[in-house]
């Protein structure tokens, strides 16, 4: 079904709105709106979505972060905001650059209480610091865990694993 | 006077209304045909393992009717499936809650070694955590090949001092793992 916006009219208004926060458009094969903004601005942008009257961006579907360690210093994280407005059948992605050092932004359990879980996982496998979260803590990995293991410099694999011979494995 | 017979190293006098023979024989055979199994099925082994209960294979026919799904009354520890390394305490705990004499049944190539999940998350295999008796390879097994181990425990099971717990090497197997043991026979 068609969804009753256009990416051009909501970015029209996003940048109307928030001006030089709202950085640059990336175009992607499910053609959905996928931009990239300030990380100061995500939590405003987000509660202004949910209160606008016509876009009603009320649902949030994920909260998830990725790791570019090629990228600059104070480019290499990125959060990604999955945002959905059901009335509107209208999805779209905010995605905000995070320094490697000390990737911190505003938790958003203000605005959705899904956002609770959903961040302690982000901070569980990538490190992002929540600020104000009430209960930033590991969800899914053991508590004794102590590195994020979706960072590229950690093994995907059990460095203590003595069955495999790599040579049988193709490495 | 009875027929004396010799099975193994054990003799036996057989005569009408008694039956002489050593008291760790008749105990070894009535532990083994009456093993209290309790499963711990995380995954896909865990659904041979409910086939291997069900009617078709009747894993009762060894004695094992009852499932203890209480460690506290448990003989046998099935593993079956995956553990992760959240889960890893939950199983020692659970293992260090039954009570001797007690063994362990690793069913699975991931309870095993980890199977195909080497990764950070998974335990790459129990042996890490509790001491294994038998291991059953398979991905999953099949239900056969999980009552072949099961036997393979039983010929353990009768064939084993009844002292085996009060062995230094059961002692030092225990040490290795940590596990805190307050056996003091002699």
């Amino acid at each position: 079904m068609e969804s009753k916006l256009t990416n051009e009219q909501v970015l029209t208004a996003l940048r109307e709105q928030f001006g030089d926060a709202v950085g640059q458009e990336e175009q992607t094969t499910d053609h959905y709106l996928n931009v990239y903004v300030t990380a100061e601005s995500v939590h405003a942008m987000i509660e202004w979505l949910y209160a606008h009257g016509e876009f009603k961006v009320q649902f949030l579907t994920n909260i998830t972060g990725i790791h570019f360690p090629d990228n600059d210093e104070d480019q290499k994280m990125v959060i990604v905001y999955h945002l959905h407005s059901l009335q509107n059948n209208f999805r779209l992605r905010l995605k905000a650059y995070l320094p490697i050092e000390n990737p911190s932004i505003h938790t958003i359990t203000d605005i959705f209480s899904a956002a609770n879980w959903l961040e302690r996982e982000t901070y569980d496998f990538f490190g992002i610091n929540f600020v104000n979260h009430p209960n930033l803590t590991r969800i899914l990995n053991e508590d004794s865990m102590d590195y994020f293991p979706m960072r590229k410099e950690y093994h995907l694999e059990d460095e203590t694993r003595q069955d495999k011979d790599n040579r049988f494995f193709g490495r | 006077m009875g027929k004396i017979t010799a099975e193994g190293n054990v003799e036996a006098i057989n005569y009408e209304g008694f039956q002489l023979t050593r008291l760790d024989t008749v105990i070894g055979a009535a532990r083994s045909n009456s093993l209290w199994p309790l499963p711990f099925a995380t995954s896909c082994c865990g659904i041979e393992y409910m086939a291997s209960m069900a009617p078709n294979y009747d894993i009762a026919r060894f004695g094992m009717e009852r499932m203890s799904f209480s460690p506290r009354q448990a003989d046998l520890l099935i593993v079956a499936g995956t553990i992760s390394k959240k889960l890893a305490p939950v199983l020692r705990q659970v293992y260090e809650q039954m009570s001797e004499p007690k063994w362990v049944l690793s069913v699975g190539a991931c309870a095993s070694s980890g199977g195909i999940f080497d990764t950070y998350s998974v335990l790459q295999g129990i042996d890490r955590v509790i001491p294994v008796d038998v291991y059953v390879p398979g991905c999953p097994p099949r239900p056969e090949q999980i009552i072949d181990g099961i036997m393979n425990i039983q010929a353990l099971v009768k064939h084993e001092s009844l002292r085996r717990r009060y062995s230094p090497e059961y002692k030092d197997l225990l040490d290795n793992y940590n596990i805190e043991n307050d056996i003091d026979g002699k």
